[in-house]
């Protein structure tokens, strides 16, 4: 397998990241024992066993780590001990089958309940435009208010979002264009 | 001693209760609304009853369910915890009437309590010391600035049924008063149909020190011990310990006396906590009294050696209290993390939903009262607070460093905690050197995050990066799809943002 990965490191869990952006070239090749790995074209002698769904015992030259893996409906992160990593991770040759499918950046945006709430209210009308940063969908969750961005400039195309209405994370309340 | 109790409340303080009554071989009947059919408060009481709806105003605070399930189950007390009816005078008034014993003070104390200025004048009259300020409500604006001009600005306007900080104005000059007072009371009006308010002068940067008080129902009243809980966000305290880092053993006696003349004052009983403000040169005045368990009583628990849950059951079956205040002996220091469902990214909003993993710590000097599971859809019509992570240790320096390894244990996916935030407070030095107030943690929040700058840690997180790259990687082997994520691996499709998010760094890429 090989796959190219995107790390994004930060300073201490949720204080706030900085992306590299660097890619990593990884290549994982399964071996009489275990996995021989390169990385970056660099050979690294790896042995790893999960332990439990979501958790990696990695040894790297006897150097040994706990990794977890944290998924949520839109980002993937690797908390390496207790610092967090924001990663991509990509299989090349399935990217450019994507790509063709894939959707434009210039195109409509959805704005995806970030956690199970109920919408209190909405914040503009269909068809009106919006700045970027401006609130959409007010979400209540645990007696606290939320104001749903918009992630771009644009034209509410249409409002899912029904004052009242509870909605789960990754459910769209809006489309932006 | 009961035979059987009700625990009208949820969470770890529902789990907390439960455990200490299996302790004493009393039997436990629990309460639950119908999306905390699985919560944890109901897998491991002996009894459990539904009672309404998931918003609390429809079940948790349902006086009349509560009270018929008390009756049908045969409980013979009932333990409120803390938080939902936990300081309804009206509710332990209404247990009374059913013949069921309330497990905290009398609805004539709590009463009493609840109404800022009534508390004040009894309070005045035991010699209790209070921000100077009037103890009854501002007749007029022309009243108000006498007093301001009396005690000095700046000055703090308060509405005497208040809480929350509503009905609450600060005024640094006489120009501001008048407009201020105005909307203070019709504020106060709004919120509580009471627009009483009162004026005190405004304590810059106070500490919030807390001190535990036990009195039975034979006249005996006893303090043990202070608790700091200056570590707060939006009127809710997010870390605390015992001893507090600036309280010596006379301030600390000297506390509890004032603390038990307040209880004995107001005929207390039960446990309860004397909240004071500490300014700058360690003066302290009276703030309120909280009539109920606090969420952080175990940092007591474990300086004192007692069980205080154990202690308020035994009080309210009529027993005298075990001890006398000579017998109580402070040891050692605990630090309480409040672990709440919220998000570090998104300015620490709720953050409900299902827990897909939860490793959870253990070890020497480490307690942890918890109210969740993995496995666990954490609701999101009630309160955040998930657990609470204790650490104990000889003194406080240990104390910070167990409970910095214990968080390095902790981990919970699926839902967002705050479990990253302790980790900032214990390396802070700030807090190492036990510098805090009430605007502590605003401060350390609008500070930027800690900086890698050095080139040793640069090439740590070089290094910790390749880590997290190949075991990316290694995952997508070894475990394609994860059970509980919606979206399947990462190796495979994901959902519509994270494709043009994908493709855009793609774009980056070449």
């Amino acid at each position: 397998m090989v796959y190219e990965i995107v790390v994004s490191g930060e300073a201490g869990g949720g204080a706030g990241g900085e992306t590299s952006g660097k890619p990593h070239r990884l290549e994982l090749e399964k071996a009489a024992e275990g996995w021989e790995c390169r990385l970056d074209g660099q050979v690294v002698h790896i042995d790893a066993v999960l332990p439990r769904r979501d958790v990696l015992s990695l040894l790297v030259d006897g150097h040994a780590y706990e990794i977890k893996r944290e998924q949520t409906a839109t980002d993937l992160h690797m908390w390496v001990g207790s610092t967090r990593f924001a990663v991509e991770l990509r299989d090349p040759r399935s990217l450019r089958s994507r790509q063709k499918a894939g959707s434009d950046e210039k195109g409509p945006k959805k704005i995806l309940a970030p956690m199970p709430g109920r919408v209190v209210r909405l914040l503009v009308a269909e068809n009106s435009e919006v700045e970027a940063g401006q609130g959409i969908v007010v979400v209540e969750a645990m007696k606290m208010q939320n104001e749903i961005k918009s992630p771009k400039k644009g034209v509410v195309k249409k409002i899912m979002a029904t004052p009242g209405a509870a909605v789960n994370p990754g459910d769209v309340l809006a489309i932006v264009e | 001693m009961f035979k059987k109790i009700l625990i009208a409340n949820r969470g770890e303080i529902a789990v907390r209760i439960i455990r200490a009554c299996r302790e004493m071989g009393i039997a436990t009947v629990v309460v639950y609304s119908d999306v905390d059919r699985a919560a944890l408060h109901v897998r491991k009481s002996d009894e459990a009853y539904p009672i309404g709806p998931a918003p609390a105003a429809e079940s948790y605070l349902r006086m009349d369910k509560i009270l018929d399930v008390a009756k049908r189950s045969g409980a013979e007390a009932i333990h409120p915890g803390y938080g939902f009816l936990s300081e309804n005078a009206k509710f332990a008034q209404a247990c009374a009437d059913a013949g069921v014993k309330f497990i905290g003070p009398s609805p004539h104390s709590m009463n009493l309590m609840g109404s800022k200025t009534s508390a004040r004048r009894e309070m005045e009259k035991a010699g209790v010391p209070f921000v100077p300020g009037t103890s009854r409500g501002l007749a007029s604006a022309e009243e108000g600035e006498q007093v301001a001009e009396r005690i000095g600005y700046p000055v703090m306007l308060k509405a005497a049924a208040g809480g929350g900080g509503k009905g609450m104005r600060l005024v640094h000059t006489r120009q501001e008063l008048r407009s201020a007072l105005e909307s203070a009371q019709s504020e106060a009006q709004r919120s509580f149909g009471d627009s009483e308010v009162y004026i005190e002068k405004a304590i810059v940067n106070p500490r919030h020190i807390e001190m535990q008080v036990l009195a039975d129902e034979h006249g005996n009243t006893v303090w043990l011990g202070e608790r700091e809980c200056s570590i707060q966000r939006r009127h809710q305290k997010v870390l605390e310990e015992a001893p507090s880092p600036i309280v010596d053993p006379d301030m600390r006696r000297r506390m509890g006396e004032v603390a038990v003349r307040v209880a004995q004052a107001a005929s207390y009983t039960n446990a309860g906590t004397i909240e004071f403000l500490v300014d700058e040169q360690k003066n302290f005045y009276f703030l309120e009294m909280n009539t109920r368990l606090q969420v952080e009583h175990p940092v007591t628990e474990l300086t004192t050696g007692l069980d205080l849950v154990h202690l308020q059951l035994r009080i309210a079956a009529g027993e005298k209290l075990p001890f006398a205040q000579s017998d109580v002996q402070i040891r050692g220091h605990a630090i309480e993390c409040r672990i709440y469902a919220e998000d570090p990214d998104n300015n620490y909003f709720p953050s409900p939903g299902k827990i897909t993993v939860l490793l959870q710590p253990a070890g020497p000097g480490i307690r942890r009262d918890s109210g969740m599971y993995e496995g666990w859809n954490v609701p999101m019509d009630y309160d955040p607070l998930l657990a609470k992570l204790i650490g104990y240790g000889t003194d406080r320096q240990q104390a910070i460093m167990r409970l910095d390894r214990a968080l390095y244990e902790y981990f919970v996916a699926g839902i967002k905690t705050n479990i990253s935030l302790f980790r900032r407070i214990l390396r802070d030095d700030d807090f190492r050197a036990g510098k805090l107030d009430t605007g502590y943690l605003d401060r350390l929040l609008a500070k930027a995050a800690p900086a890698g700058a050095s080139a040793a840690r640069d090439s740590q997180s070089t290094k910790l990066e390749r880590i997290a790259a190949i075991a990316s990687g290694m995952f997508a082997v070894l475990e394609p799809s994860a059970p509980g994520s919606k979206n399947g691996s990462a190796g495979e499709a994901g959902p519509v943002p994270s494709n043009w998010k994908q493709k855009g760094r793609a774009e980056a890429l070449r």
